[in-house]
């Protein structure tokens, strides 16, 4: 009774209701508000990224270091190739995907669906090749040795590159040797029947130690920056007594509690951002094939427009939007 | 539908013919910007290396062309330019002062826990 009485005296009035002051749909609307506590998301894991690299500054690895490898092109050091490759991929994928969403204003059936499955296949390039990226990065190349405390000693010596001296690094497998008699590795049959043993490292910190005095020009690398911005290399003498002293394993590769480049934060949260994103293009991936078949089953000519098309590429764009501030924290600054 | 589109983008300086022309336009001014940061980011300047309000001037200049990126990302593809007053203020507004917001307590907190590391109260050199 109330409510038929205050509609009729607002009648073409601006409290009538009906209003559109944003002129967007409710799904739109709600896609935008969604993608905006998502970017909140994803800007809480960058800036507490940004607050454990200001913690560790001056020990804190150097990215073109790390991320060094392009498939196909074995043992050779380019830094920075291989994420630019992903980067224009996935701003590629991006480009079909808005071409998609102005083919569906045009109401063109035939074109959104090659523009959607263009999309996918880009999608699915990315999370192949950041699939990549995690192997190589979790298999590691050069190995180091983690001290008692925690920090991360790498190996290296001097090499002569056109009349300059320049520091290269050295792998483990390089100079040590692995023990012949191993310890041997701790299973449930022969030991505590409830607790398992870890994968034992190919070398013991006694190998090492034999390795370097053996081999006179390989030098020890801490992880602290100098003032140059390398990581600063130990002298012989105190190369030995870092690890003598203080060697603890043999690190090779990375997880979540050790990584061979430094601190155990920069794997984490490698994995943890890149996977989170990984996650977001994946399931993107998902939501287009889903939107990709409607368009072929003709769907939205049925219903007479596109829009779906539209939201599903505002997410779309805003994986590629997250992906160009990964790319610049973890590769560039 | 026959939604209207806004063809110009930097400040009407580039106006283009129809929306398909301007997507392809800021693919190759995207593709210009990335290649930009790439190629800093593998030969890393001397003359940039130099601290600038305490950082580096090159992690300046990527943070900025980063940003520069997100906008034409967010307003071009993803149709921002297009969208009332109303809604982009909404959501570009909020997220800009949540992050600004959030950089700058968790960046302080870093730098105020290095500097007790530093001053020895904790010794990690073992």
């Amino acid at each position: 009774m109330s409510t038929t009485v205050a509609t009729a005296g607002a009648e073409g009035k601006t409290w009538a209701g009906g209003n559109e002051p944003l002129k967007a749909s409710y799904g739109k609307m709600m896609m935008w508000f969604f993608i905006l506590s998502d970017a909140l998301t994803f800007s809480g894991f960058l800036a507490a990224y940004g607050f454990s690299r200001f913690k560790f500054i001056q020990e804190w690895p150097i990215a073109d270091e790390v991320f060094t490898h392009v498939p196909f092109l074995h043992g050779q050091e380019l830094p920075m190739i291989y994420v630019a490759f992903m980067t224009f991929i996935l701003i590629m994928s991006s480009v079909t995907m808005v071409l998609a969403v102005d083919a569906g204003h045009h109401m063109k059936q035939q074109k959104v669906a090659i523009y959607m499955f263009l999309t996918i296949i880009g999608g699915a390039i990315f999370v192949g090749s950041q699939a990549w990226e995690w192997a190589t990065f979790i298999q590691g190349d050069y190995g180091a040795v983690q001290t008692k405390g925690g920090n991360i000693l790498q190996f290296g010596k001097y090499v002569d590159v056109e009349g300059e001296q320049k520091f290269k690094r050295v792998a483990l497998a390089d100079f040590v040797n692995a023990a012949e008699t191993p310890r041997v590795q701790h299973e449930r049959k022969n030991g505590l029947w409830f607790t398992d043993e870890g994968t034992l490292p190919e070398y013991s910190i006694n190998d090492v130690v034999k390795g370097l005095k053996s081999h006179p020009e390989v030098l020890v690398r801490t992880q602290l920056i100098n003032e140059e911005g390398q990581k600063t290399v130990l002298t012989r003498e105190a190369s030995l007594e870092a690890i003598q002293k203080n060697g603890k394993r043999t690190v090779m590769g990375a997880n979540l509690e050790v990584n061979e480049y430094g601190s155990p934060l920069f794997g984490d949260f490698f994995f943890f951002i890149t996977g989170f994103h990984g996650f977001h293009v994946f399931s993107g991936v998902v939501i287009n094939i889903i939107i990709f078949f409607n368009v072929i089953l003709g769907t939205y000519e049925r219903r007479k427009n596109y829009e779906m098309v539209e939201k599903v590429g505002l997410y779309w764009h805003f994986v590629d939007l997250v992906w160009v501030f990964v790319f610049t924290f973890f590769y560039l600054v | 539908m026959g939604q209207e589109h806004n063809l110009a983008i930097f400040r009407g300086l580039v106006k283009f013919k129809s929306n398909t022309q301007k997507i392809w336009g800021v693919l190759i001014f995207l593709s210009i910007v990335t290649a930009v940061e790439v190629v800093l980011g593998i030969y890393k300047p001397e003359m940039l290396e130099a601290h600038i309000l305490g950082m580096k001037g090159l992690n300046w200049i990527f943070i900025i062309l980063t940003i520069v990126k997100a906008y034409y990302i967010t307003w071009d593809f993803m149709h921002m330019r297009d969208e009332t007053p109303g809604l982009r203020r909404a959501v570009v507004w909020t997220g800009i002062f949540l992050i600004c917001y959030l950089i700058f307590i968790l960046l302080q907190e870093g730098g105020y826990v290095f500097e007790v590391y530093k001053d020895g109260f904790i010794t990690r050199d073992f």
